[in-house]
């Protein structure tokens, strides 16, 4: 097996297996750690699909940003009762056979499409030039929308994380 | 350098016998190995000097006994705390309590693949490599967090989340005055960065785009104070106040884990501001003993001189208060920053 | 055999699964919230596989790129409004959060 295919299953393997710990634990604190490690499964991930910029920004806005947000909210919303934070689950059954169709319809549809695949070879090279030229020409306007729902979330999210004060 | 040589050696003899990829992954983990090694050395070294150098602030003597003026002090200090009893608190989270190191040390270390100690030793030449050094010190909090949150204890929980505060805090204005650099380099590669000052002491990047390098080169450093939790920016840790913040319910090797992070972290910072900033592995004399083992000799002359200031201003300045902290952060180098990157960005154009 | 597209289709098909079964179950809004996160990496896997198998070079990343704003900025309100909640009902748990129910 090459040395790209093995590294395609280790971190296929941690990204699976830390959504999955996520998904099945009944501690919200050990669901931010299989977060943590699905999130730095799927930069390898990145990175094995010749986007190494995007591998970067992935964990310093969603390691560095996101989950540290995350954590927050888990640690500001716990009870000081020092009880574990225990997710009751209800609708399993009908979930597993929702969540499993939707896979099963996926898997038949990847499998059987004829993708058009190109032609030519593939090299991995840096994409951190190509990727700021089109940001500031091909894609200008999306960038600045965007900047502006930064701008506006930054705001929206202060204000509405204030404490009430008390009349 | 004659290590890599036996390397190349050794994939020159068994070129048929080993396939490629065991031979790639030996090779990887040979370097994971090396340079943790390295790092574990730079921190027992970084150690040792800081009692050395607070002592002698202190008109004392520091470490006097063991060895030639307490030179292997810091080994004994690391067999005692290997042999130490390791104390996890009853109510903690035992899984947590036991990852929580483990993050902090794999993060620092994990920067230190891209640092270059010469033109050709560099263990990994990533193409975003300041960019990756940035990010992966993200992990360090998410590290920080867990270690306060499992030791089920109200002040490592409050040390925990004023560091990760802190932290988060000041990574903006160190982002910045690392990109106020690569605006006049034009590449995030270390070593590109390093070969557009090769050449002396006027080529140094501190110099360039005068004055405004040279203030995004303090806030540089400002700002990394802050996020190794060192003073006067060392509110997680402040002994008068919360024991020990984070680290308080850790004993035996877990903290000689934090403790050796701290000061691998500090090592980072040091090597990392100069060679941005400073040069690298460039001499300052211009082409003068500016090759091989002379490299590794520059570098760590300059990075020294930074922990020695780093190590300076611990010991003579007092704690800021957290409002202060936020304060100085946000309103001050933050915008400093920002005046920096357009300072440069005129510089450019005209 | 050889890594192609349908491996990383079919691992973003899994992350995609999974995110949707911790969305539909969990009743603790941060781990929702979680798989809300988990769901948007698993489009964004999507995204660069098809900028680099097929002819459209950079569309793919360029599209992640923004895909990952909008979820920071999606993510930062929605612990905000978490937030809120929490200091109204003293609790997190979405079954008690049914004011507006019939």
């Amino acid at each position: 097996m090459g040395f790209y295919d093995l590294i395609f299953w280790l971190f296929a393997f941690i990204s699976v297996a830390s959504a999955a710990l996520m998904v099945f634990s009944k501690n919200v604190i050990y669901s931010a750690v299989g977060l943590l490690f699905a999130f730095f499964g799927v930069a390898g991930i990145y990175v094995l699909l010749a986007a190494d910029f995007l591998a970067i920004v992935q964990i310093m806005i969603y390691v560095g940003g996101i989950l540290v947000l995350l954590l927050f909210g888990v640690m500001l919303s716990h009870k000081i009762g020092g009880i574990q934070l225990e997710t009751g689950t209800l609708n399993k059954i009908p979930a597993f056979i929702v969540a499993g169709g939707i896979f099963i319809i996926f898997f038949r549809v990847i499998n059987k499409t004829v993708w058009p695949l190109r032609t030519t070879a593939k090299e991995f090279n840096p994409t951190v030039e190509k990727i700021g030229t089109l940001l500031m020409t091909d894609y200008l306007i999306p960038f600045e929308i965007v900047s502006v729902l930064l701008l506006i979330a930054l705001i929206g999210a202060a204000y509405i994380a204030r404490k009430e004060r008390v009349q | 350098m004659p290590v890599l040589n036996i390397y190349v050696t050794i994939f020159q003899t068994f070129p048929d016998k080993i396939p490629d990829t065991i031979l790639t992954i030996l090779l990887m983990l040979a370097g994971a190995v090396g340079i943790t090694v390295l790092a574990a050395l730079l921190a027992l070294v970084g150690v040792y000097l800081e009692r050395k150098i607070s002592a002698h602030m202190q008109d004392r003597l520091g470490p006097m006994h063991v060895g030639w003026h307490g030179v292997v002090q810091t080994l004994a200090d690391a067999l005692k705390l290997l042999l130490k009893e390791d104390i996890v608190p009853a109510a903690a989270d035992k899984k947590l309590h036991l990852l929580a190191p483990f993050i902090v040390f794999s993060a620092t270390i994990a920067a230190f693949v891209v640092l270059p100690f010469s033109k050709t030793l560099v263990l990994s030449k990533l193409n975003v490599g300041i960019f990756y050094v940035v990010a992966i010190s993200s992990f360090v909090v998410i590290g920080i967090i867990l270690a306060g949150w499992a030791s089920n204890n109200k002040w490592s929980l409050l040390g925990g989340m004023r560091s990760a505060a802190q932290i988060v805090s000041f990574e903006i204005p160190a982002s910045l005055s690392i990109l106020v650099v690569i605006m006049a380099v034009g590449s995030l590669n270390l070593g590109d960065i390093v070969e557009f000052q090769n050449g002396g002491i006027l080529h140094w990047l501190i110099w360039k785009s005068f004055p405004f390098n040279l203030i995004a080169f303090i806030i540089f450093f400002t700002a990394s104070l802050a996020e190794l939790n060192r003073a006067p920016f060392d509110l997680p840790e402040a002994e008068s106040e919360i024991i020990a913040g984070f680290h308080t319910e850790y004993s035996g090797m877990k903290w000689a884990i934090f403790f050796l992070a701290e000061y691998a972290n500090m090592f980072l910072v040091a090597v990392i501001a100069s060679t941005l900033f400073l040069g690298g592995w460039s001499s300052p004399f211009g082409n003068f003993l500016n090759y091989g083992i002379f490299s590794i000799f520059w570098l760590f002359v300059k990075s020294f001189s930074l922990i020695f200031i780093q190590m300076w201003l611990r010991w003579t300045l007092p704690r800021v208060r957290v409002d202060q902290l936020m304060y100085t952060s946000w309103k001050v180098l933050t915008p400093f920053a920002f005046l920096c990157m357009i300072g440069v960005g005129f510089y450019m154009i005209f | 055999m050889t890594i192609g597209l349908t491996h990383f289709l079919t691992l973003s098909a899994i992350l995609f699964c999974l995110g949707l079964f911790a969305v539909v179950t969990k009743r603790n809004a941060v781990t929702v919230l979680m798989g809300i996160e988990l769901i948007i990496n698993a489009a964004n896997i999507n995204f660069i596989a098809f900028a680099r198998f097929t002819d459209n070079d950079l569309d793919g990343q360029i599209f992640a790129v923004f895909v990952i704003v909008a979820a920071a900025a999606a993510a930062a309100v929605a612990l905000a409004i978490v937030l809120n909640l929490y200091e109204r009902l003293k609790s997190i748990n979405l079954d008690e959060a049914d004011s507006l129910a019939g």
